[in-house]
């Protein structure tokens, strides 16, 4: 029997890293985008959120390091299968159709490698942006001093290159999930014949969902004209 | 006699292994809808070997009645053509019409080496076989029949994954060139049965680990597979085989 480290490296191994990597970067996703919802919410509700993610202290930085762990693992595992097929078909066809029926050929499935390095190009862009973009100073209500990520965020995106960028991004981020998240759980074994279809629509359903909610936020304060849009107190 | 009509031909023409080959073009005007496609290619070999210019065109069968999986074309860019759960032997010329072009290619796969222009080489698949597709049986005398019971579901589910011919269609329509579909499909059959169970971790790990040797790609859960297969083996298969692969091994339990 192989060694846990080589179960790992082997074609099985490696979908179970690219479903459980997949699977932790859904959940974080899903936490992020109810933080980022936040601006919605009262003057302060964002930057406490943010705050209170930043006053985690040494668990924080746990968690950052394993999110930075599942994104390097993600996309190395993923460029490395899209690496291999081309050595396991040195000569393609002159033709090639999709015979369609229970295929999951799609441009969201055929695209993952070109979704997935957009995305990791923007992870940089975006972590450049915010996480060590400079903020003016805000009190809290609580007495704190935190910084004003929200300010930085209306700011940002008043300009039409982040709107329009951060929104095609997202939109490529839902391509990715619509095959992602299906494809995840058969990676995972999670394939049933009864439910499969079902959860093929959930995931695409989920992909829309999180896509949507991303990009209405940029392009809400685009139109909205920041501070002016009706939905966004300032202070 | 039906009507006959015209299709263009677009055909894989290769001398040998490692050789540069091309598409040629053919023209055949005998075309009936009753033939079968390898019986039209016969039609068209007649007519080249008639001819006397060049070698007919090599391509694999053997039973020509969809159950043993020689056949083995890529018709238009499908892995045994436009018909759901046929093999190419059982494709009929009355799925084209008159005029028709249609580019024929081999099975294509590092694993899959051409031999000579559309038949390639599948000994691969024997070999992943050879890992660990087996079960073993007591010698001696004739065991009793049903002496061992297996559930009805149980057993009608292992047919229907033993029904894979091992034609390789999986291998030619996945974008990676992967073999799981095949393995996956002889590893649901074997390991669900009470004759498959002491080499069941045994038998999953081999026969993933020859797979990945023969050169075969990762699976990336497209499905195109289980859309080409001539027997309809869901990709469920695949799922299980993981399963049995991860409790094998990344679960930490003893063979
Ligand atoms: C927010 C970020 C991301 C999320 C939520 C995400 C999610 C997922 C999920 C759920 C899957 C399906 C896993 C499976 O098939 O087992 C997947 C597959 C994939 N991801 Fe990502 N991903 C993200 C970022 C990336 C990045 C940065 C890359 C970089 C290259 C990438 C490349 C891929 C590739 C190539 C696949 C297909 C793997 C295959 O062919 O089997 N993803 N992703
Ligand atoms: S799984 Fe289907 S397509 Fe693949 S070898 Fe078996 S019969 Fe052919
Ligand atoms: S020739 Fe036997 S299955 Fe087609």
């Amino acid at each position: 029997m192989p060694s846990f480290s080589e179960a790992l490296k082997s074609q099985v191994g490696r979908k179970v890293l690219t479903g459980v990597t997949g699977v932790g970067l859904i959940i974080f996703i899903i936490f992020h985008l109810a933080t980022n919802l936040q601006v919605f919410g009262d003057v302060h509700a964002f930057n406490e959120a943010a705050h209170a993610l930043e006053s985690m202290g040494w668990l924080l930085y746990v968690l950052e390091a394993g999110l930075a762990i599942a994104f390097l693992l993600h996309a190395y595992v993923g460029i490395s299968i899209w690496w291999n097929r081309r050595k396991a078909r040195p000569e393609g066809y002159e033709k090639y159709q999709s015979k369609g029926g229970p295929s999951h050929m799609s441009w969201a499935s055929k695209s993952m490698i070109f979704t997935g390095i957009v995305l990791l190009v923007f992870l940089v862009i975006h972590i450049d942006t915010f996480k060590f973009g400079a903020t003016d100073m805000v009190m809290l209500p609580g007495g704190e001093e935190a910084r004003d990520l929200k300010g930085l965020m209306i700011s940002t995106f008043q300009q039409p290159l982040y709107a329009f960028g951060y929104t095609a991004v997202m939109i490529l981020l839902g391509f990715h999930l619509g095959h992602g998240f299906w494809s995840a759980f058969t990676s995972l074994t999670m394939k049933h014949n009864k439910y499969s279809a079902l959860m093929y629509t959930v995931g695409v359903i989920f992909a829309m969902l999180m896509a949507v909610g991303f990009l209405f936020i940029p392009l809400y304060i685009y139109f909205g004209g920041g501070c002016e849009a009706a939905l966004i107190q300032c202070q | 006699m039906a009507d006959t009509f015209t299709v263009h031909l677009k055909i894989w023409r290769q001398d040998g292994p490692d050789q540069p080959g091309k598409l040629v073009d053919y023209t055949l005007d005998k075309v009936n809808e009753h033939m079968s496609f390898l019986e039209m290619l016969d039609v068209l070999n007649e007519e080249i070997v008639a001819e006397g210019k060049e070698e007919p065109i090599e391509f694999d069968y053997d039973c020509r009645e969809g159950i043993c999986g020689s056949c083995n074309l890529v018709i238009n860019g499908q892995a045994h053509g436009p018909k759901d759960m046929t093999c190419t032997c059982q494709l009929h010329m009355r799925n084209f019409s008159d005029g028709d072009t249609i580019v024929i290619e081999p099975f294509r796969a590092k694993a899959f080496p051409v031999i000579k222009d559309l038949v390639v080489d599948r000994s691969a698949f024997d070999r992943i076989i050879e890992a660990g597709g087996y079960v073993s049986v007591k010698t001696g005398s004739a065991p009793d029949a049903n002496s061992i019971p297996i559930d009805k579901t149980v057993a009608d589910t292992a047919f229907d994954y033993a029904t894979c011919i091992g034609c390789g269609a999986c291998v030619a329509a996945c974008p990676n060139s992967s073999a799981s579909l095949f393995t996956g499909a002889k590893l649901a059959h074997l390991n669900r049965l009470p004759q498959g169970e002491p080499e069941r971790k045994k038998r999953t790990v081999s026969m993933v680990d020859q797979m990945e040797e023969e050169g075969f790609g990762d699976c990336s859960n497209y499905a195109e597979c289980e859309a080409v297969c001539p027997k309809g083996i869901s990709i469920s298969a695949i799922a299980e085989m993981r399963r049995n692969y991860v409790k094998a091994t990344l679960a930490g339990t003893e063979a």
